[in-house]
């Protein structure tokens, strides 16, 4: 008798179980409005990644077309992984001095890990992290990327 | 005909040969690319081989070229689930090589990120382990839950998974001003979504049939294959580094150490839930008593640690974590080595695992919480 | 020619008439033979459809996700484009199968499908085949799907789906006892196998009310057992993809795995249209007792609709439970069946006896 008890209430506890989790599984069922995705290209006007956000590194530009680069090659040393390439040149000053300046700050967005190492390295904070997310191309060339627009001078006041 | 005949009736000339099946490296339940060569009789498993380096990608080797706060952000990428671990790891192996003790604020960050990165690696454990039973729905609810912590991380260090936050001598940023909100929110949150997860997974008895006394590992056994975190706990072998080799802010929190003496997976799964309790109860002692002070100290410029051995060991979210440099005074380490918690785990798999059915072996396997990079480095 | 929503007899009377007025009696049923045969196929293919449609919908709700809404007006096109996608993919035959019976299995599982819903009733005059043995024909059919199961696991040359096919046998065979048997308690009250009759039987009241406590168990036997037979969560160990990542039909592609996908679909109509048919009174309206005012604002919805509104709500409950549950593992399975839903059932039956003895039923 005691055995056919414990089978009824074995059957019926374990039915409970299950009825629980249909609970759980229903509360969302019957909501269906009460979705956490989000439809992802819609939103793309809307969305804001953080401001900490490491979507690439670049380099920020004022309205002169100018930069705070000076082409010191810290932020190629620090890479652990030679994602940067820092190509110099030297050019007379107005003075009759030579000065070495950057001549291209190449990025390889293809191998770098973005740890953020290159931008805490760059003593004259030329190069910040950006926010763009959406990274695919059609060619890997596209990902090797001069951050220096052309043209660009470095701007004043910023010493070596 | 009269072949067949005499085939079936004289059984010593049928053939018979193993039975082995192949699961990996391209299979949706080895979360990665492992495989395991299962030995098989009829539905029932014999032994497995564990065959591992599909993803080896030489990290190690790696490190030995880098310099040391270059190769911090390589251990992300090992078990990128406990990737504030890992980090904080290295960290703290060089700062007690160059004797450097780091402000109070950054030791009660780091416990903080430490205790949000195993809920996290927990959350995801659990959604996928409910998927190797079965229950598709799981993985939605945990990563749901997830998502909260991951936009903590992502608000603070910048990245959600492979954050490379710890730098010799303290952070890399200080902690954003919404941090300490966002972090009490969704321990607000979490505290009402958890009891979900037992109801809907734990407290079904499906669930419990399947896993209550299988693949029973004695503490013995755990201690001398070296099985730690909550896969060794629920085995009852003490090993929780937080508490035995008390590193950050640890000692200034209680807090429990879940132990269980039957080793079996429903013990494992069973811990591994308790520990998110245990982890926010952490969190919720330190989130409002964060120190004011700097978020690292001055390090020079080029770090050399001195000529010799260091060691340093972590909780990372699958067991112990251990970092082992070897140091000729130069600016990168002569020989570095970790000890990843996922490669012993994985390797008392076969002792668990004989005269299972294959349906236990995938759920033996979740519990046992692989996560491959880990085990491939 | 008379049509009437709520009652179709007089529609395929009159069908029949016009066509056997100018055709000899031969060529009359072969006529009508190919008309019914092409309502099947579209139904089949259209509701198939819509049932991949509802589930993906229905566990996107489970999940708090939003489903397919980019092929047409909330994703309703996609599936459909879907199908075109599979229609149009490689045939692929794997090398070392047993060509035969590789190909011919697909076949085998879709063909079960179409003989056993032209057994149902979806409207009064609405089926195809009615005789006094129906309840058993279905089941009996039912049974030769496993095979075609077994044999696309056996020829695939895989080791995942012969292990799927092999589990598949063991419980397709089991789980028919539970189902069989549940029929029987409720045939015991219907007094009928034909299932025209067992419909008919329910138009003062369903089966599932008028049997009281033992129709209530039988009810929920049927359900966890047709879940089983239909190889679905959580009993989908045939196809376990955490385990056997494809189970059965591992190695097929195109049209063919379609054939399997469509005849799952198909089978959880059959599961559901059958506990509609016998417990839930068929197409007929929610009825209680005879000729009240209750029953006649119930009779203004057609049959039909009340057929399919019955169907969806059991196949509703049916992936409600898949997307909850986890699998159940193969022993377990056996021992659920063997242990606690044949000697629940055999105990329903007697009590159901006693029921009907009784004359306790309405
Ligand atoms: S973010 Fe890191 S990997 Fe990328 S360029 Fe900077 S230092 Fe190199
Ligand atoms: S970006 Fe900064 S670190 Fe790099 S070369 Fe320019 S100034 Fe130097």
């Amino acid at each position: 008798m005691k055995a056919l008890f414990n089978y009824i209430k074995e059957v019926l506890g374990g039915f409970y179980t299950l009825l629980q989790g249909l609970g759980v599984t229903g509360k969302y069922l019957f909501t269906p409005w009460n979705y956490v995705t989000q439809s992802y290209p819609e939103n793309r006007e809307k969305l804001q990644m953080f401001e900490r956000f490491r979507g690439e590194v670049i380099m920020p530009h004022n309205e002169n077309n100018e930069h705070k680069c000076t082409g010191c090659g810290l932020c190629e040393l620090a890479c652990p992984n030679g994602s940067i390439e820092i190509i110099s040149k030297s050019i007379l000053t107005e003075d009759g001095k030579k000065k070495r300046i950057i001549d291209k700050h190449i990025y390889h967005l293809g191998m770098c890990t973005l740890c953020n190492l290159c931008v805490r390295a760059c003593p004259s904070d030329a190069i910040i992290m950006g926010q763009k997310y959406e990274h695919a191309v059609y060619n890997r060339s596209n990902l090797t990327k001069v951050l220096n627009k052309p043209g660009s001078k470095i701007m004043e006041g910023i010493k070596e | 005909m009269a072949e067949y005949r005499e085939i079936i009736f004289n059984s010593d000339k049928i053939q018979t040969d193993d039975y082995f099946v192949n699961i990996g490296p391209q299979h949706p339940s080895t979360h990665g690319a492992l495989r395991i060569v299962a030995k098989l009789e009829g539905e029932i498993v014999q032994s497995i081989d564990p065959v591992i380096g599909y993803i080896h990608s030489g990290i190690e080797k790696m490190c030995e070229s880098l310099s040391y706060p270059q190769l911090i952000h390589l251990t992300d990428r090992m078990d990128y689930l406990s990737a504030h671990m890992n980090n904080e790891a290295v960290c703290l192996c060089i700062e007690n090589a160059l004797q450097v003790e780091v402000p109070e604020r950054v030791k009660y960050i780091r416990t903080i990120m430490d205790e949000l990165t195993r809920i996290a690696s927990h959350q995801l454990w659990w959604c996928a382990t409910g998927m190797d039973m079965g229950a598709m729905t799981t993985f939605f609810y945990g990563l749901r839950d997830r998502e909260p912590i991951l936009d903590i991380f992502e608000e603070t260090c910048g990245a959600r998974m492979t954050f490379n936050y710890n730098v010799p001598g303290g952070l890399m940023f200080d902690i954003h001003p919404n941090f300490q909100k966002r972090v009490k929110d969704f321990i607000r949150y979490f505290r009402k979504k958890l009891p979900e997860y037992d109801t809907l997974l734990s407290g079904n008895v499906i669930f419990k049939e399947r896993t209550k006394g299988l693949g029973v590992l004695s503490k013995e056994e755990a201690i001398a294959w070296g099985v730690t975190g909550p896969s060794g706990r629920a085995s009852g072998y003490s090993c929780d580094v937080r508490k035995l080799h008390p590193y950050s802010a640890y000692p200034y929190v209680k807090f429990e150490e879940k132990l269980a003496t039957d080793g079996d997976t429903f013990w494992r799964y069973q811990l591994r839930i308790e520990e998110m309790w245990e982890s926010m109860k952490i969190i919720e002692q330190l989130i409002d008593n964060i120190p004011e002070g700097d978020f690292a100290v001055k390090m020079k410029g080029v770090i050399k640690l001195p000529e010799g051995e260091f060691y340093q060991r972590v909780e990372s979210a699958r067991g112990e974590f251990g970092v082992f440099i070897v140091s000729d005074g130069k600016k990168n380490p002569y020989r570095l080595k970790f000890r990843s918690p996922g490669f012993s785990n994985l390797f008392v798999l076969n002792e668990l695992v004989k005269g299972v059915k294959i349906a236990d072996l995938v759920a033996i396997m979740a519990t046992l919480d692989l996560v491959i990079p880990d085990i491939d480095r | 020619m008379a049509f009437s929503i709520y009652d179709f007899t007089d529609l395929a009377q009159s069908i029949h008439n016009g066509l056997s007025s100018s055709l000899t009696p031969v060529w009359t049923t072969v006529i009508e033979w190919a008309i019914i045969g092409i309502l099947y196929i579209l139904f089949v293919a259209l509701f198939g459809l819509f049932l991949v449609y509802a589930e993906r919908k229905v566990c996107a709700a489970i999940q708090q996700r939003i489903g397919p809404n980019r092929v047409g007006p909330y994703g309703f096109i996609q599936t459909i484009a879907d199908f075109i996608k599979l229609l149009m993919k490689e045939i692929i035959n794997p090398k070392g199968v047993d060509h035969f019976l590789y190909n011919l299995a697909p076949y085998i599982v879709i063909a079960t499908v179409f003989i056993i819903i032209s057994m149902f009733p979806f409207a009064p005059g609405l089926q195809s085949f009615d005789f006094d043995i129906g309840v058993f024909f279905v089941t009996a059919v039912s049974s030769v799907g496993v095979i075609g199961i077994l044999l696309a696991g056996w020829s695939s040359n895989n080791k995942y789906s012969l292990i799927g096919g092999i589990r598949s046998g063991a419980q397709i065979i089991s789980y028919e006892l539970s189902v069989g048997l549940s029929l029987i308690t409720m045939i015991i009250l219907s007094g009928t196998m034909q299932i025209s009759g067992i419909v008919n039987g329910q138009a003062d009241g369903w089966f599932l009310f008028k049997g009281h406590i033992p129709a209530f168990i039988a009810f929920v036997i049927f359900i966890i057992a047709g879940t089983a037979e239909t190889n679905r969560g959580p009993f989908d160990l045939p196809e376990g993809e955490s385990e056997l990542t494809g189970g059965f039909h591992t190695e097929y592609s195109g049209i063919k795995f379609a054939f399997f996908f469509l005849a799952e679909y198909m089978n959880l109509f059959i599961v559901a249209a059958m506990v509609t048919i016998v417990f839930l009174g068929g197409w007929q309206p929610l009825h209680f007792g005879t000729g009240n005012g209750f029953n006649a604002a119930m009779d203004l919805l057609p049959p039909i609709i009340w057929f399919f509104l019955k169907v969806c709500t059991i196949i509703l409950l049916i992936m409600w439970f898949k997307w909850t549950f986890p699998r159940l593992r193969v022993d377990q399975i056996l021992t659920l069946e063997w242990k606690y839903l044949l000697p629940i059932n055999l105990f329903n039956i007697i009590l159901m006896s006693v029921v009907v003895l009784m004359g306790w039923h309405w």
